[in-house]
């Protein structure tokens, strides 16, 4: 057990490692900009007293690595500064669309990823039929739709000519869970769609290597039945693919949902960063990007975890 | 129940009779559960549904027939061994190609009008190149839906070389009222300015898929060069390029792309580089995967005996013996690139208005889908289309290539 720690921790240390080696990126990358964060936000009709004081205000005198330092203390809890162009904390500005993205991301997911294991484990059964040379076509022809292609159709269909649902998901503090789960499940199902088809495809992968191995055929010649031989032979070994599907996934959806979030206009984290790009609001669109990053980090580390604990062959590296 | 339901069940039932009896097991199969199917449709959605089931399969077997079509007279140029004076020719058909590009550069400085055929000629030539005999061989045993992408790429090329002859009007002449509806001059409609949706239709093909094939090819070079740098090489360099590519791939690509945008603005030239930095790596772990096996191979070691460059090396040795899995690559690539894209003018961050972008103009007509008019899904559904024959057409490759090995 205890070298099955030791590798965690390894791997969290080196999670660790490339998210300050990412927040270093984030963070001077804004310093790349020509002239300085002031003089962007001020334009270039400023005179120079408005540009020097607003550096002040900004703490610009200070040299890049201290206001580095102040910015990853800040960011560590949870403080992020103040928004150039409202002024307000960056925090109070992103803290409630974050819990509304969290929410419709963990919808698809909750959806999508045991309708995905299922029907990939059955078409990866009944590889080579014309059911899965069907399958295939529609998954891929899902995987190449832009989000915001699916997103539109599921609109006009469900929304427009069906009235089944709304088309703009709205939220508002005094929904019940019904309305609130009525509400978003457009923007869910268009998350379930893209995700099903990606996690489909990569378990089919999973399946069918899995079952091409000598062991699996052992199984089969010595007389096992076929739902033995999934279930007892086959499934053990398979949760370690799975398990990395899943969490790879996870994390596709973290970046899949700003474009959805842009075309049901839903109050998440997505939209915010959109409208902090074009407005180049940049305290914002830091702390957006680092967030982002950071999930994806962390679901990247949780494929991985995963892949150690029901894997007992990655615990010792050759 | 009227005519149309009685002959689509009579169709149906005919035609799945037939194929039972032909021993068609599988065709039986699909015809007769689609029957089944449209029992539930037809109570549901009535004789709508069935309408959208026929209008459906009456699509499928036409772009089925397109693909035969389109994979037979493939293979007949190739039988014709069209490419062989060109393959022959050598260091000629670069020199052709370069005057060509010089020509078409020229024509479009000086106001000639003729770039589009100096163009056109020149990608004429390179399709032309690889028919050979053996393309026919493994042309014959392409799935349909690969030559149907192939099919859809060429008319893709075709629209994007000859936008400026095909659209009826100007990429940004406001001609109509907004929203204005189609008519004789107007095939799709006014957009939200007053301006002919289908020209900008077509001209969106030469910009958007222009900028993303730009984009593909700079992040390739790049991830390629590293990729083959680092597997020659080796050592430190090697070791620091896979550092550096970790870090990249660990940041969402849209997340990153719109932290570029957000800091140098909106521009071409930003988006071709930040596209470049993002997908770059993994043209680079590829690249560097392939040649590795190569680099470790006794003809390599006795070039390098030999005294031979590292340029050398790459160029002559590792390249040839690593094109295959490289052109699938980049075709993944491609898809890959090109919906980040349209993603990115999607949200109004990528070729700015006038010109005309099939992820904007999904965007500024969105309000005509509230009405119920899917004219705005149309670009949509050209990026969607585009990159499922590339991917078809991947697909087709990666299998080609990995049968080739068994």
């Amino acid at each position: 057990m205890g070298d099955i720690l030791g590798l965690i921790a390894k791997r969290l240390g080196l999670g660790l490692v490339i998210l300050f080696v990412i927040s270093i990126i984030i963070f001077f990358m804004v310093e790349l900009l020509p002239g300085d964060i002031a003089q962007a936000v001020l334009g270039q009709g400023a005179t120079e007293e408005n540009v020097a004081a607003l550096r002040k205000e900004m703490g610009l005198d200070k040299p890049a690595p201290v206001r580095y330092l102040e910015w990853l203390g800040g960011a560590v809890t949870f403080d992020f500064g103040n928004s150039i162009v409202t002024d307000e904390k960056v925090t109070t500005l992103i803290g409630e669309r974050f819990k509304n993205t969290l929410f419709l991301a963990s919808y698809a997911a909750v959806i999508a990823v045991p309708l995905a294991i299922i029907l990939g484990i059955i078409v990866a059964l009944l590889r080579n039929s014309i059911f899965d040379r069907v399958v295939n076509v529609a998954t891929l022809t899902s995987i190449s739709s832009p989000e915001f292609f699916l997103g539109y159709i599921l609109i006009l269909y469900f929304a427009v000519n069906w009235g089944m649902f709304p088309a703009i998901s709205s939220l508002s503090e005094d929904m019940t869970m019904w309305e609130l789960l009525n509400r978003t499940f457009l923007p869910a199902l268009t998350l379930v769609l893209v995700v099903t088809a990606h996690m489909m495809r990569m378990t089919r992968a999973a399946i069918i290597n899995l079952l091409a191995s000598p062991y699996i055929e052992m199984a089969r010649l010595k007389g096992a039945p076929p739902w033995k031989v999934i279930v007892k032979h086959a499934l053990p070994n398979a949760w370690a693919p799975i398990i990395n599907v899943v969490a790879l996934n996870l994390a596709y959806l973290i970046t899949g949902v700003v474009l959805v979030e842009v075309v049901f206009v839903y109050p998440g984290i997505g939209q915010a960063l959109v409208d902090a790009v074009s407005k180049r609001d940049f305290p914002v669109v830091q702390a957006c990007c680092l967030i982002f990053a950071g999930t994806f980090i962390l679901l990247n580390l949780a494929a991985d975890v995963g892949a150690i604990l029901t894997n007992p062959r990655l615990r010792h590296p050759k | 129940m009227n005519f149309f339901v009685i002959g689509y069940y009579a169709l149906l039932l005919g035609a799945s009779c037939l194929a039972a009896y032909m021993n068609r097991r599988a065709i039986f199969l699909l015809l007769f559960s689609l029957t089944l199917v449209s029992f539930i449709l037809g109570i549901i959605g009535g004789v709508a549904a069935l309408r959208a089931v026929t209008i459906a399969a009456g699509l499928l077997a036409l772009a089925g027939m397109v693909a035969y079509g389109f994979r037979e007279f493939l293979v007949q140029l190739s039988e014709g061994n069209v490419g062989r004076p060109l393959r022959e020719s050598g260091g000629v058909f670069l020199i052709i190609l370069l005057i060509l590009a010089a020509l078409a550069f020229a024509s479009n400085s000086f106001d000639w009008g003729l770039a589009e055929i100096f163009v056109a000629i020149g990608v004429l030539l390179l399709i032309i190149v690889p028919l050979s005999p053996e393309t026919a061989k493994e042309l014959r045993r392409a799935p349909l839906t690969a030559t149907f992408g192939l099919f859809v790429i060429f008319t893709y090329i075709v629209a994007g070389i000859f936008s400026s002859v095909i659209a009826p009007h100007g990429e940004a002449e406001v001609i109509a009222s907004a929203f204005a509806p189609a008519d004789d001059t107007m095939l799709l409609g006014a957009d939200q300015l007053g301006r002919d949706i289908f020209s900008r239709l077509i001209y969106g093909t030469r910009n958007s898929v222009g900028l993303a094939l730009a984009a593909t090819v700079a992040a390739f070079i790049l991830g390629a060069v590293a990729g083959l740098l680092a597997a020659t090489k080796g050592g430190w360099f090697d070791q620091l390029m896979g550092r550096v590519a970790d870090v990249i791939m660990s940041i969402p690509s849209l997340i990153f792309a719109l932290l570029m945008l957000s800091i140098f603005g909106p521009s071409i030239p930003v988006i071709i580089g930040a596209v470049a930095i993002i997908y770059a790596p993994r043209v680079f772990r590829l690249t560097r995967a392939v040649a590795g096996n190569v680099v470790v191979m006794d003809y390599i070691e006795a070039a390098k005996l030999r005294g031979e460059g590292t340029w050398y090396l790459i160029r002559k040795e590792i390249l040839p013996n690593s094109t295959a899995p490289l052109v699938a690559e980049f075709g993944l690539e491609f898809c890959f690139v090109f919906l980040l894209v349209a993603g990115l003018s999607f949200l109004g961050l990528g070729i700015q208005p006038p010109t005309a972008d099939w992820g904007s103009m999904v965007r500024e007509n969105a309000t005509l889908i509230s009405f119920g008019d899917i004219t705005p899904l149309i670009p949509a559904a050209a990026i969607a289309l585009l990159t499922v024959a590339v991917n078809f057409v991947v697909d087709w490759m990666l299998h080609r290539s990995s049968g080739l090995k068994e």
